[in-house]
């Protein structure tokens, strides 16, 4: 594992992945035992920094204009929001116990927390930073996607093992989808058409047609030399083409590429270990990828679908965003 | 200061507990329409429709026994144990029913020591109550799996350790969340081989307890290459467990038990009912770990167990309960949400589906250890990883790594498939298929 990765950093400087050209962003870690964000420039892949936030910080999302950054930061019940700009906290949200995972409004506000100990999902205004309601759910909810009309919100719910469908007016369940098991992550595809969403336990994705609400496909994964008990999906990001689909297979060291139009796996890319969650740059054109067990992130070249560094970070890191600026 | 309970729990009163009862029983009254109760019968189907949520009733049978006073005040049982893990369970199997239209209720039955618990199974399943997790001794599973023989009723043994249950005496209407003493001692020793600690010496008890769990371990050191240096007995009978000078005593008497064994990595204990072993830790003649029945111990679950999720089933025990969770407690909670999530997979209330889901293929059930949960074929064992744990804090969850299974690692943990002497008769195994 070590040489094919050493092999694949060698062939990156060599070639210096011609053809893809890169502008600088900035990436942000979250370190869940590291209590802090890793922050690294996407052209030169250095880190630039390291900021200490909350305890046990995990989901983290930019706001829609790209000036701070939501961490959910579970142990110290809250959600931060960190100034991209004075990388200082401002504020300090209501979520509630345990924030696992959040997702924001296309209109930049409100936002969804899941709350995993309380079966909630919180709406939280990001302006006034009161809570505008807490919608039960089913028993520990995690994953939270939006669709891009922001009429929608899928929780997931790990121990009911369904995705519910939420009117963000009304803030009522209109759907419960039965899927696999531990439901961890829903992602809705750009054009508002699907809901992906991973089975950590179950080994698979279900895809969810986001207007029948029904499962128009579960995909498996099978990689050689690897038992099926450790292909645990979490992370899932659908290019905004639809093209393609990039899944974290958690303790499988594995992204799991698939072809988004017909839900046939392409590739295995070979990452860290106990790879979470996956960010694209705004271009598309590289897809960060967080490796829990081994402190690093994979850095992968969509276009060719390699693997090209992996950078040092905190302990433990677990949640990816990427900034414009 | 380990499995010290928060204050809450330890300045609880009995009083207290017979409220909790008490408010038990009335919200599953509360909880059952009258019309369901009437058809109580597992022939009668129970279709969800949308005005009436499909019922199904669960039953837990409690053996009460005679344990004799912990060695450590640490150590003393609930009284809700086992209870507290199953009442739980029930509550997240309900937020899922309300999603599904479908009600759990848990009804439980206490049995005081020497009294019938083949009488109150009768009575819970004359009830309605097809599903029962049973926590008894063996030879009381056996007589209650027996007298139920040929039902539509499937037991769950959440606490009997005994490797005869699932071996010889194996019974095709008892599946096992509890796991047994050849997972357990699998476990350790996979364990202890990881670390290159290959060299027993052993101290045991003389009871048959602690003979079995001796068993165990020498299946172990074989199957992974451990050496046992020497077995020596504890025989002191037990006396009193509490005097005012006993420490003085025991410090000099646990050097001298173990003085002059043969060069060894650890000290294994094999002492179930906790005779000696708590005193071994820090008394031993030569400065070596502690291992097996006190010391570093493999379990089920342990109060500080946090990996994989399970800090937030932690958190939500420990608001419900009052208390830390402890084995029993998520050995009951595990067979809960396997009725839960076979009646929320099949949408049904009926046990003849749910009994199917559990025992098939597709049954996979998340437990906070890192991989999906299932029930062995070949002897109804939940096959699960195994926490290796200190008193206060987990070190490991085997299976460790390098050791391989063709199937799945965790099946290197008790015994496998080609071994295994559990043979389901004619009439109870159609739905238990072989793999």
């Amino acid at each position: 594992m070590a040489l094919k990765r050493a092999v694949a950093c060698v062939a990156a400087l060599a070639f210096g992945w011609a053809g893809v050209p890169v502008h600088a962003y900035t990436v942000y870690v979250s370190n869940e035992k590291g209590n802090s964000l890793t922050v690294i420039d996407s052209e030169t892949l250095q880190v630039l920094t390291t900021i200490p936030v909350g305890q046990r910080p995990r989901g983290i999302m930019l706001s829609r204009d790209d000036k701070t950054v939501l961490i959910c930061a579970s142990d110290s019940n809250t959600v931060q929001v960190l100034d991209v700009a004075t990388r200082e906290i401002l504020a300090e949200l209501p979520s509630g116990p345990d924030p696992e995972l959040l997702n924001i409004h296309p209109s930049g506000s409100p936002i969804y927390v899941a709350n995993e100990d309380d079966s909630l999902l919180t709406v939280i205004d990001l302006d006034t930073e009161e809570v505008l309601k807490e919608i039960v759910v089913g028993v520990e909810p995690e994953g939270v996607g939006v669709s891009p009309d922001g009429k929608t919100v899928v929780v997931t719910s790990e121990t009911t093992n369904m995705a519910h469908f939420i009117d963000t007016e009304t803030y009522e369940i209109t759907d419960n989808v039965l899927v696999g098991t531990r439901p961890r992550f829903s992602e809705f595809t750009a054009d508002g058409k699907q809901v992906w969403v991973t089975s950590e336990l179950a080994g698979t994705v279900s895809v969810i047609d986001a207007d029948t609400r029904k499962i128009i496909k579960i995909i498996e994964f099978e990689i050689p030399g690897v038992q099926e008990i450790y292909v645990q999906p979490v992370g899932v990001r659908v290019t905004e083409d639809r093209s393609k689909a990039f899944v974290a297979l958690g303790p499988a060291n594995h992204v799991a590429v698939i072809d988004a139009k017909t839900f046939d796996v392409m590739d295995y890319l070979l990452v860290g270990k106990r790879v979470w969650q996956l960010a694209f740059t705004p271009d598309q054109k590289l897809l960060f990828a967080t490796n829990g067990n081994s402190n690093d992130v994979s850095v992968i070249v969509v276009p060719d679908l390699t693997v090209t560094k992996s950078i040092p970070t905190g302990t433990a890191p677990w949640g990816v965003t990427v900034s414009a600026e | 200061m380990a499995f010290q309970f928060p204050k809450a729990f330890r300045s609880m009163t009995k009083w207290s507990l017979e409220c909790l009862l008490t408010v038990r029983f009335l919200v599953f009254f509360l909880c059952c329409p009258p019309v369901a109760i009437a058809a109580a019968g597992t022939d009668a189907p129970q279709e969800i429709d949308s005005a009436r949520p499909a019922l199904v009733r669960i039953g837990y049978l409690e053996q009460e026994v005679d344990d004799l006073i912990p060695l450590s005040r640490l150590k003393v049982k609930p009284d809700d144990l086992g209870i507290a893990g199953a009442e739980i369970a029930l509550k997240d199997n309900n937020t899922t029913g309300k999603f599904t239209n479908q009600q759990f209720t848990l009804e439980i039955s206490r049995v005081p020591v020497a009294g019938d618990a083949v009488a109150a199974l009768r009575k819970l399943v004359e009830t309605g109550h097809h599903f029962v997790l049973v926590d008894a001794p063996a030879d009381v599973l056996l007589r209650l799996s027996d007298s139920v023989k040929g039902e539509p009723v499937l037991l769950f043994n959440i606490s009997a350790p005994e490797v005869s249950l699932r071996q010889e005496d194996c019974r095709a209407n008892v599946l096992h969340t509890a796991p047994d003493i050849a997972m357990l001692a699998d476990a350790l020793a996979q364990y202890l081989i990881w670390k290159k600690w290959r060299r027993w010496f052993v101290a045991k008890g003389t009871s048959p307890a602690d003979k079995e769990y001796m068993e165990a371990i020498r299946r172990s050191a074989k199957r992974f290459g451990a050496t046992i240096v020497e077995e020596r007995s504890y025989k002191t009978a037990p006396g009193a467990r509490r005097s005012d000078t006993g420490q003085q005593l025991i410090q000099l008497q646990m050097p001298v038990f173990t003085q002059g064994a043969p060069s060894h990595d650890v000290l294994l204990v094999a002492d179930r009912r906790e005779i000696f072993g708590p005193y071994l830790p820090y008394r031993t003649w030569d400065p070596r770990p502690v291992v097996g029945t006190a010391g570093l111990q493999a379990m089920s679950w342990h109060p500080a167990h946090e990996q994989w999720g399970a800090t937030q089933m932690q958190n939500r025990f420990q608001r419900f309960a009052h208390r830390f969770m402890l084995p029993l407690d998520h050995q009951a909670w595990i067979a809960i949400r396997a009725i839960g999530e076979a009646a929320s997979r099949t949408g049904s209330g009926a046990y003849d589906p749910i009994n199917d889901y559990i025992r098939g293929d597709a049954l996979e059930l998340a437990a906070f250890k890192g991989q999906k949960v299932t029930f062995r074929k070949w002897d109804g064992q939940l096959r699960q990883p195994i926490i290796i744990a200190g008193p206060e804090l987990p070190v490991s969850t085997s299976p460790q790594e390098g050791f391989l299974h063709e199937h799945q690692e965790v099946d290197t943990l008790g015994i496998d498939a080609p071994e295994s002497k559990c043979s389901f008769d004619e009439g109870l195994s159609q739905s238990v298929k072989g793999e």
